[in-house]
């Protein structure tokens, strides 16, 4: 049984969502209720898998028993253990919320989550590059589906916008795999690594093409500066439920980008470049999710935005291209997306309260209750801004820190800058909605106990972030040392030397 | 060959680029297929050009690469589930927004782009 515990967290979410698309259209109570089960017991089997990886084994699962590098088989390291426990985490969250109600605005709802989620874990598990396009498609193609729920002007509009650049982002992907297969005759991310760094000349230039070709679809799913567009109309737009979980789109795009920078294109000449871009890249996002930040007029603007700072603080953490800043960065994004997912939650309960102002920045009624919701918000603001005493400062220090000198000069005023405006802009938000309001008698709906739980269950990860910082550090720390050295990877999937001998064939 | 199908893939996947940079919803999607059957051509040829070789071991001579001929499957049904999704969706835009224009805003009187 334990060793199928790899494909459960595919299989889980695949099932459930089968059984939740032919059991009716509009969420019944039960449906809600296998919904929740299913996504609890998601958070529940990531948990064994954390614990599997956290003893240094990189377990293999061979799919139909084809051995790699022939078939396809799902990896499961400390990365991809730590990304399908944030997944479902934040999925609970997100189902819990959506249970009280935002389910029944469009058909589906359950289903298509679950389909997501299906997405979502099978693309940070496979270790085969065209599995990772497919899980891609899968999970793009439920995202399109749940951002249009409920329909209405300003996401069609958005969703067209998203639907179109993803689409062309795909087809980048397979001329990327294409060229990548061609030159090295794999798709398994350990083998085409491997094979990568032997290659000179031509070769290794083709290879590079295809590796940045790889970069700028993975750049645009993670929304670096001049591919990010598209997001903060998308979030804003987006159902609550579904903005809080497309938190963790923009991870899937670093996920990637995290496994071709260390795992396939680690020891060829495209390193550097790579390492280039997503450092100025991430530089300017943060720079301009900054201002995007201060500029920002509706609260789910500018969570959006503080989604782009998150962005910007990892990839450029990604772009330093070091143990300690991939450690440091992984502990950031645990918190950043809990957070980030829990600030659209929040602004779905303001602007419920609010009436017609919604989420936006004036004046308006006063909420029917702005203690709770105050709280709520002043928790998550001081967690993304990144103020001590909640784990986003423990984040962004250790991601200073392990800086190198060159790089300190751009990185911690521009880091510290993005904190700042993130301070003002939801200070300024913040006395908006619970201050400076006046006008007319709070008659807005009562947050319901789903809604509560749901947005605690995030919010609560902020201090415990602190609290378990040292295991979680530890366990960071030790997937980066993992990420350094690909030769586990390569020992864990091609035990044998099949691949070598092959490989001598064909030079002969 | 080589230089018939590479010709064939790049004009198709120009086209398939100019035809998205558009406005209009519709000219957007024809681009978007042209782009996918470029792709399609071009993910065939990774395993090299071969004429008159299966992709069966003993068949022939030289057997022809079967994973791109399995890659390239995968690549149409999805493309194809992908164009039917965005053909609805330009269709329900232009139910909600009044007009086909990707940003929603009809543009001046005899105004093509």
């Amino acid at each position: 049984m334990s060793q199928h515990l790899l494909v459960l967290p595919i299989l889980l979410p695949m099932v459930t969502a089968l059984g939740l698309l032919l059991s009716g259209q509009t969420p019944s109570t039960l449906q809600r209720q296998i919904s929740i089960f299913s996504s609890a017991l998601l958070v529940v089997l990531s948990g064994f898998l954390l614990m599997r990886a956290n003893s240094d084994v990189i377990s293999v699962y061979a799919l139909g028993n084809w051995q790699a590098p022939f078939g396809i088989v799902l990896v499961l390291d400390r990365l991809s253990a730590l990304m399908v426990a944030l997944t479902a985490v934040l999925a609970l969250g997100c189902i819990v919320f959506a249970s009280s109600g935002d389910d029944a605005r469009g058909s589906n709802f359950h289903g298509i989550f679950h389909l997501q989620l299906l997405g979502l874990n099978g693309a940070f598990l496979t270790g085969d590059m065209f599995n990772l396009f497919v899980f891609f498609e899968i999970l793009l193609l439920a995202s399109y589906a749940l951002l249009m729920h409920g329909g209405g002007k300003a996401r069609i509009g958005a969703g067209l916008h998203y639907v179109v650049l993803n689409l062309v982002g795909s087809a980048l992907f397979l001329i990327a795999l294409g060229v990548l297969y061609g030159i090295t005759g794999t798709l398994n991310m350990v083998d085409m690594g491997h094979r990568v760094a032997l290659m000179e000349g031509d070769e290794a230039a083709l290879a590079s093409a295809g590796a940045l070709l790889l970069v700028v679809v993975f750049s645009l799913k993670a929304a670096i500066l001049p591919l990010y567009f598209w997001l903060p109309a998308t979030y804003a737009s987006a159902p609550a439920p579904v903005a809080a979980l497309f938190a963790i789109m923009t991870k899937v795009g670093l996920y990637a980008l995290l496994r071709i920078q260390t795992l396939v294109f680690a020891d060829s000449p495209a390193a550097t470049l790579i390492n280039a871009w997503l450092w100025w890249g991430g530089l300017a996002t943060l720079l301009f999710a900054a201002i995007g930040v201060l500029a920002a007029r509706d609260m789910r603007t500018l969570a959006a935005y503080l989604v782009l700072v998150s962005v910007g603080t990892l990839l450029s953490g990604a772009g330093m291209g070091h143990v300690p800043a991939n450690s440091a960065l992984l502990f950031y994004l645990v918190h950043t997306t809990l957070i980030a997912g829990a600030l659209f939650l929040i602004a779905e309960l303001i602007g419920m309260q609010r009436g017609k102002a919604g989420t936006r920045l004036v004046r308006a009624r006063l909420l029917r209750q702005p203690a709770l919701i105050g709280s709520m918000f002043i928790i998550g603001a001081v967690a993304i801004s990144g103020l001590p005493p909640l784990a986003g400062a423990l984040g962004k220090l250790l991601l200073m820190q392990s800086a190198e000198s060159g790089q300190r000069i751009w990185l911690w005023p521009l880091l510290l800058l993005a904190g700042l405006a993130s301070l003002i802009a939801l200070s300024r938000a913040g006395s908006v909605f619970f201050w400076a309001s006046y006008k007319g008698a709070p008659n807005g709906p009562h947050i319901s106990r789903l809604q509560l739980t749901g947005v605690v269950w995030l919010l609560i990860s902020a201090p415990l972030l602190v609290i378990l910082g040292g295991p979680v550090s530890q366990y960071t720390q030790a997937t980066a040392e993992q990420l350094a050295s690909p030769q586990l990877f390569i020992d864990a999937l091609l035990p044998d030397d099949t691949a070598l001998v092959l490989r001598s064939g064909e030079s002969q | 060959m080589e230089l018939l199908f590479s010709l064939v893939t790049g004009v198709l996947s120009a086209s398939g680029i100019y035809l998205l940079l558009r406005g209009r919803t519709f000219s957007i999607i024809v681009g978007l297929v042209l782009l996918s059957y470029a792709v399609n051509l071009f993910l065939f040829s990774t395993g090299g050009l071969h004429t008159h070789s299966a992709a069966v071991i003993g068949e022939s001579a030289i057997p022809a690469d079967p994973l791109p001929q399995a890659l390239v499957l995968t690549a149409i049904v999805i493309g194809f589930a992908m164009t039917a999704f965005i053909v609805i969706l330009a269709i329900r835009t232009r139910a909600e927004l009044g007009n086909d224009h990707v940003d929603g805003k009809q543009g001046e009187e005899g105004d093509t782009r």
